[in-house]
């Protein structure tokens, strides 16, 4: 069962792990760093669907029913399913999962929804109340674009802080014994909102929250930066990430070269135009689900924190002249 | 966090890279000077072939809003328009371009609500204000020919 660890940190002691995982991407990320990463690359990102939105959803099924697959169940025996995404009323999820009947808890919490997903399937588990649990979500390009800017066609500059929202979709099995990926610690993020108002610098928005849920962990857990292979938030881009950086070394706290950024994993931001880096629900949980659950898996990391942040705003908001308030969610994995 | 949100503003600031505005200066310049030569082009090649002046500007514009949303329709306009920001935002195609773009993208939502209410997502204002704007003009001329 779950015990609480200092103010704000849940141990997991029931030992819930990674059962199965899957990322799927479009072709822009299929051509980033992370070539040959992941499960599936689709160079045709409309997925032979009308719509943005219907592609999303095509995109989402597949990195669920791949993570399934590597699971070795099927849907039917899924207890719960935690899915969220960018879309209003996060319909990209709730319409993927339209012809599989699973118990869903929909999410939403921007670009933290990986981790959140993450840790709420792993509480399930531990808790209990589910013996097979599943993490999903994603983002698309066009979908995100068309909600939250402006129409794909449409000629409008983008600034030098702007990120590229990822098409991309990571699914996580959850559950107990086998030798997979083990969960341990979560830590649920607070909002904080240092009233950052350009949304087209969401990496600045999401900084302090990522600093304060690290905070956090860090004193619960009487630990330092130091003392883990990765820490890996997602996505804070380049501008975010150095002000991580700042705001923790303001308090002692110095991440050194095991840190990175999902957002900056991802893609090449030299090659790739993605100004920033990239962004999106997608973004961080093809990363993990490509890239670093892989390397656990092998060995070649051993103890990682997992820290994906959202950045919650609306349309609606951002043209009210709302500050955006941020979040992050910490998710510790090993072996 | 044991930083004031003022402190933390300024450093986010600080930590931003600019836009290369002289560079983006000089690109909106050429792009921009290029399509007002070739409506001048298109105007001067209609009077040569025996338009009046007016009908030979009316030509200018018509052809420069053909070429918008044909290049809008291809996915080309965006991609020069990512460089030339205000050079192809200012003259008549930019216009064109805002109409065309959320007319292509929200046709999955219909005819009317979709295509019909959300191609003046971006152009309304302009038409709202545009139009706001010259009937002051209007009224300010009017005002003086009465003095």
């Amino acid at each position: 069962m779950a015990e609480r660890k200092g103010a704000s940190t849940v141990t997991l002691s029931a030992r819930p792990r990674v059962l199965g995982h899957a990322a799927v991407v479009g072709k822009k990320e299929g051509e980033g760093p992370l070539a040959g990463c992941f499960d599936a690359v689709f160079d045709d990102v409309t997925m032979e669907k009308e719509s943005w939105e219907q592609a999303e959803s095509a995109l989402q099924k597949e990195a669920f029913t791949r993570a399934l697959d590597h699971a070795g169940i099927s849907p039917s025996q899924l207890d719960v399913l935690f899915a969220g995404d960018l879309l209003d009323q996060c319909t990209a999820s709730t319409f993927a999962m339209r012809d599989y009947s699973v118990p869903l808890l929909g999410q939403y919490g921007a670009c933290s929804t990986m981790a959140q997903t993450l840790a709420m399937a792993a509480l399930a588990v531990d808790s209990g109340a589910a013996d097979l649990a599943a993490a999903v979500t994603s983002s698309h390009f066009c979908s995100a674009e068309r909600q939250f800017r402006y129409p794909l066609t449409y000629g409008g500059q983008r600034t030098p802080t702007a990120q590229w929202t990822a098409t991309a979709s990571g699914c996580v099995v959850v559950g107990m014994g086998g030798k997979g990926v083990r969960l341990r610690e979560i830590t649920v993020g607070r909002i904080v909102d240092m009233g950052v108002t350009d949304a087209n610098n969401m990496g600045a928005a999401m900084a302090p929250a990522a600093a304060d849920t690290l905070t956090r962990y860090f004193e619960d857990t009487d630990t330092r930066p130091g003392d883990y292979d990765l820490i890996a938030t997602g996505d804070l881009g380049a501008c975010g990430s150095s002000l991580l950086k700042e705001l923790l070394s303001r308090k002692g706290l110095l991440l050194g070269s095991n840190y990175r950024d999902c957002g900056l994993m991802l893609f090449d931001r030299e090659t790739q135009d993605v100004h920033a880096g990239g962004s999106g629900c997608g973004c961080s949980a093809a990363v993990l689900c490509g890239k670093i659950l892989p390397q656990i898996e092998r060995g070649e990391l051993h103890d990682v924190l997992f820290v994906a942040t959202g950045a919650l705003l609306s349309a609606t908001s951002a043209r009210q002249g709302e500050s955006i308030p941020g979040i992050a969610h910490l998710v510790r994995l090993t072996k | 966090m044991d930083i004031t949100p003022q402190e933390y503003r300024k450093l986010a600031e600080k930590s931003a890279p600019r836009s290369p505005v002289l560079a983006d200066c000089l690109k909106a310049f050429g792009v921009g000077g290029t399509i007002c030569m070739l409506g001048q082009a298109i105007a001067l090649a209609g009077q040569a072939g025996g338009l009046g002046e007016k009908d030979a500007l009316f030509l200018a514009s018509l052809t420069l809003v053909l070429l918008s949303v044909l290049l809008t329709a291809l996915g080309a306009y965006d991609v020069i328009a990512k460089h030339a920001g205000a050079g192809t935002l200012v003259p008549i195609t930019g216009f064109a371009n805002a109409m065309t773009a959320p007319a292509i993208e929200y046709k999955t939502e219909g005819l009317v609500m979709g295509l019909g209410t959300k191609m003046f997502t971006i152009a309304g204002p302009v038409l709202v204000y545009g139009v706001l704007a010259s009937v002051i003009y209007g009224l300010i001329q009017a005002a003086l020919t009465l003095l």
